[in-house]
């Protein structure tokens, strides 16, 4: 008895920290923006910055929460070869640890960019930390290197001269990462364990920028991955590598599709909603020119279709029709994509004004706004009630005081 | 007292934890990651290392240290981690670092650059006076890093200074270790408000005389596959002859000498020959080397480019438009005793917006610093740039 017990304790000591109250790669733990059952302060205020920590050298990726920790890449140095990846204490903002590695890839990107863009992903147990240079790096939650893939210098020619900056996310037991520009293009599948390719496709040699976006499991279908580009969007099994349906009316190459209840919203044509079939056959549900996402991806919540555009038009529409039901103006530019929780949109300009946004029928109302007074240019992050965003200098916990 | 016996206490407990930990085992750990492969093939036996490497807490730091030398990217990533992790263990436990030995480690320029930086940031964090005992020596280091630094030392002590005259001796010797475009062009300019000559060309090791023919056809971006003359003739293993005539674009072309005089070597097509839309030149020119050596050719354009180097085709890349800047690609060479050939294979495509209309590229070769190797044939025009590698 007293050796199963201790068994059983080992074992539970190996799971993975519990899935609820993560928020575990770009977008949120279901790559849609939406952080389900989270209840975030609405009424900003300076009083609302639990926290800012000092990070290094300069980062567009988002934070991702596990449990008490956040994490947090950056990229440093005059190349930007240095590679950051760092762990933060969620309830004191302290550094817990930092890792510093050396860029086996090209680390050049556009002025905007860095080499820290790309959103670092996790399955719980250990994080992927993912570069414009092509170096997908895998750590423990103590900071202990765990893999190391330079697919810069494995494939030197797939690689963007204004920089890369698709995040990785994570399915099962598998990380996907989409490596697409003009010269060479692939994506693949890695095992999160040993971090051996285990599928490899080809894909449209052409730039992009977007992200995978996850199609969770029905009974008739295990869970997807939706690769986007210029031609569409392509639905992968991601066990296995295999093609399931392709969507071929084009796709833009910035922001990316999101899920939402079964159906996919893409950015293409403005926005365009599709449903796949038991067949794996498609269904247009509908397609609106007038809601037409900028950089930010759209955001699908509670019969709403979100976009934002980079001048901080935020257009609302109907999920069911398509149609435009109201515009809301912000302030500023925007390239990060908002998040959603509790009825409430989040949304941050490059100026670092934070915006909550209640969406009601026919208008949205600005409920409260945070000047952060630095440049945010990465989607933000939720977890355990608390909101995470960076600039390139720090990280911020925006949470209620109690 | 107290502290004398803490660090009695830490010493003991060092030796109690590593004792287990033989030398062998240490050196065993360096070479497995050493030895670690594309892929992750090899990751178990990479983390037992460093888990071997951890155990063995500070008497691995040196053995460590010293292993970094020539050792692959990915190595040098296996063995940051494990360093951090042992430096944070011994931080953690109260216990010292070896200072003394590894600042003479960072002053070793045998070492890895990478495993220099590396240790020298660690000290920094408690030693602030770390910089100035070191950083001063190092302006013409085998790392970049500590060069830029001794670099940012001169360039901030010269501007200081409101006599020009008296400025402009800290700004040659800056210039000497300068390896940054940024730190190069700061330099410059304030030498050339002093009535200074500077050759930045030089300085950099562009390549500024060519021959160029073209153009090619290269309508909707379909001759970067095809061979044309001068590809033919470097695929059959020869030299680009400069008598041969060829079917160009639309007529018969001819060899041209083209230079540059620009102070970053772009040598700009359609300036100073045409933008002609749709098509590809080839351009080629000799690099006299005085040994066999290791090198890096750097190239940056916004156009399409195949190299080839004495015969053999180093890297092809087909983007067009994407930026175009200084040592967007570094392509590392073998370069031979003697004349060196090298054939450049340019192309524009039929883009229509303002922004993609250059047709261009300058191309440089240097160390891995980045300091410029001249040909042996190389003239010197200026003493400024008497720290790039003859």
């Amino acid at each position: 008895m007293t050796r199963m017990i201790t068994f059983l304790i080992l074992v539970a000591a190996t799971l993975p920290t519990s899935m609820a109250g993560d928020w575990r790669q770009f977008r949120g733990n279901a790559a849609n923006s939406v952080a389900a059952g989270e209840s975030l302060p609405t009424e900003l205020s300076g009083d609302t910055i639990a926290w800012k920590t000092k990070l290094p050298g300069r980062g567009l990726s988002g934070p991702i929460v596990i449990g008490g920790q956040v994490f947090v890449s950056a990229s440093s140095g005059y190349a930007q070869d240095r590679l950051h990846v760092i762990s933060i204490d969620a309830a004191t903002g302290k550094q817990q640890w930092e890792r510093e590695f050396i860029a086996t890839g090209r680390t050049l990107t556009h002025d905007k960019m860095c080499n820290a863009t790309p959103t670092m992903a996790s399955d719980g147990q250990w994080v992927f930390a993912f570069f414009s240079s092509n170096d997908l790096i895998c750590l423990d939650l103590a900071g202990n290197l765990q893999w190391f893939r330079g697919f810069g210098s494995e494939f030197p020619n797939a690689s963007n001269s204004l920089g890369m900056s698709s995040s990785p996310v994570v399915v099962g037991n598998t990380v996907v990462v989409q490596v697409e520009s003009d010269a060479e293009s692939f994506a693949c599948g890695v095992d999160v364990e040993s971090g051996v390719t285990i599928w490899q496709i080809d894909r449209p040699r052409a730039a992009n920028w977007t992200s995978p976006s996850i199609l969770p499991a029905t009974d008739q279908q295990s869970a997807l991955v939706l690769l986007q580009s210029s031609k569409g969007l392509t639905a992968v099994d991601p066990v296995s590598g295999t093609i399931v349906w392709n969507f071929d009316q084009g796709a833009s190459t910035i922001p990316s599709a999101t899920v939402d209840s079964g159906s996919i919203v893409i950015p293409s044509n403005g926005l365009t909603a599709i449903r796949p079939a038991r067949d794996n056959s498609l269904e247009q549900l509908w397609n609106s020119s007038s809601i037409s996402p900028g950089t930010s991806s759209p955001v699908v919540v509670d019969g709403w279709a979100f976009a934002l555009n980079s001048a901080g038009v935020l257009s609302a529409g109907d999920t069911k029709t398509g149609e435009r039901l109201w515009q809301l103006r912000l302030r500023g530019s925007f390239s990060s994509t908002p998040i959603t929780a509790n009825g409430y949109l989040y949304l941050f300009n490059e100026d670092g004004i934070a915006f909550v946004v209640k969406p009601e029928k026919d208008k949205g109302i600005i409920v409260s706004e945070l000047d952060l007074a630095e440049k945010i240019l990465c989607s933000p992050g939720a977890a355990n009630g608390a909101l995470y965003v960076r600039s390139d200098e720090h990280l911020f916990k925006i949470a209620e005081r109690h | 007292m107290e502290l004398r016996i803490a660090r009695i206490c830490a010493l003991l407990l060092t030796m109690a934890t590593t004792s287990s930990v033989r030398a062998d085992d240490i050196s065993a750990a360096i070479d497995a990651l050493r030895a670690v492969q594309p892929g992750a093939v090899d990751s178990a036996a990479a983390r037992d290392a460093v888990h071997e490497l951890t155990t063995g807490g500070s008497p691995a730091l040196m053995p460590l240290l010293h292993g970094f030398r020539d050792a692959s990217p990915l190595a040098v990533n296996w063995m940051r981690n494990a360093f951090e992790q042992i430096t944070d263990a011994e931080t953690k436990a109260g216990r010292e670092l070896p200072q003394q030995e590894l600042e003479d480690f960072v002053r070793d320029q045998n070492q890895s650059p990478f495993a220099r930086r590396l240790v020298y940031e660690t000290l920094k964090r408690s030693d602030a006076g770390i910089e100035d005992r070191l950083i001063p020596e190092m302006l013409l280091d085998a790392s970049p890093e500590f060069r830029r630094d001794a670099v940012a030392r001169f360039i901030s002590e010269a501007s200081a200074i409101p006599d020009a005259a008296e400025a402009t001796p800290l700004y040659r010797k800056a210039f000497q270790g300068a390896v940054h475009e940024d730190q190069v062009k700061t330099i410059a300019e304030a030498l050339r408000r002093n009535k200074e000559e500077v050759d930045i060309q030089r300085h950099f090791g562009f390549l500024p005389q060519w021959s160029i023919v073209g153009p090619f056809d290269n309508k909707e971006e379909k001759g970067f596959a095809v061979a044309y003359g001068p590809e033919l003739e470097v695929n059959a293993s020869k030299d680009p002859d400069p008598q041969s005539e060829y079917d160009g674009q639309s007529d018969k072309v001819r060899w041209q000498s083209i230079a540059t005089t620009d102070d970053y070597g772009v040598v700009d097509i359609a300036k100073q020959i045409e933008n002609y839309k749709g098509s590809l030149m080839y351009a080629s020119t000799t690099w006299t080397s005085d040994k066999e050596q290791q090198a890096e050719i750097r190239l940056g354009t916004p156009n399409s480019w195949k190299l080839w180097v004495n015969g053999q085709l180093v890297f092809a890349r087909e983007e067009y438009h994407r930026s175009s800047q200084l040592d967007q690609y570094r392509v590392p060479v073998t370069l031979k005793a003697g004349s060196n050939t090298l054939l450049l294979k340019i192309c524009q495509n039929e883009q229509t917006q303002d922004w993609a209309q250059r047709y261009q590229f300058q191309i440089r070769i240097c160390n891995s610093t980045g300091s410029a190797i001249l040909p042996t044939t190389g003239t010197a025009r200026s003493e400024i740039g008497s720290g790039v590698q003859q």
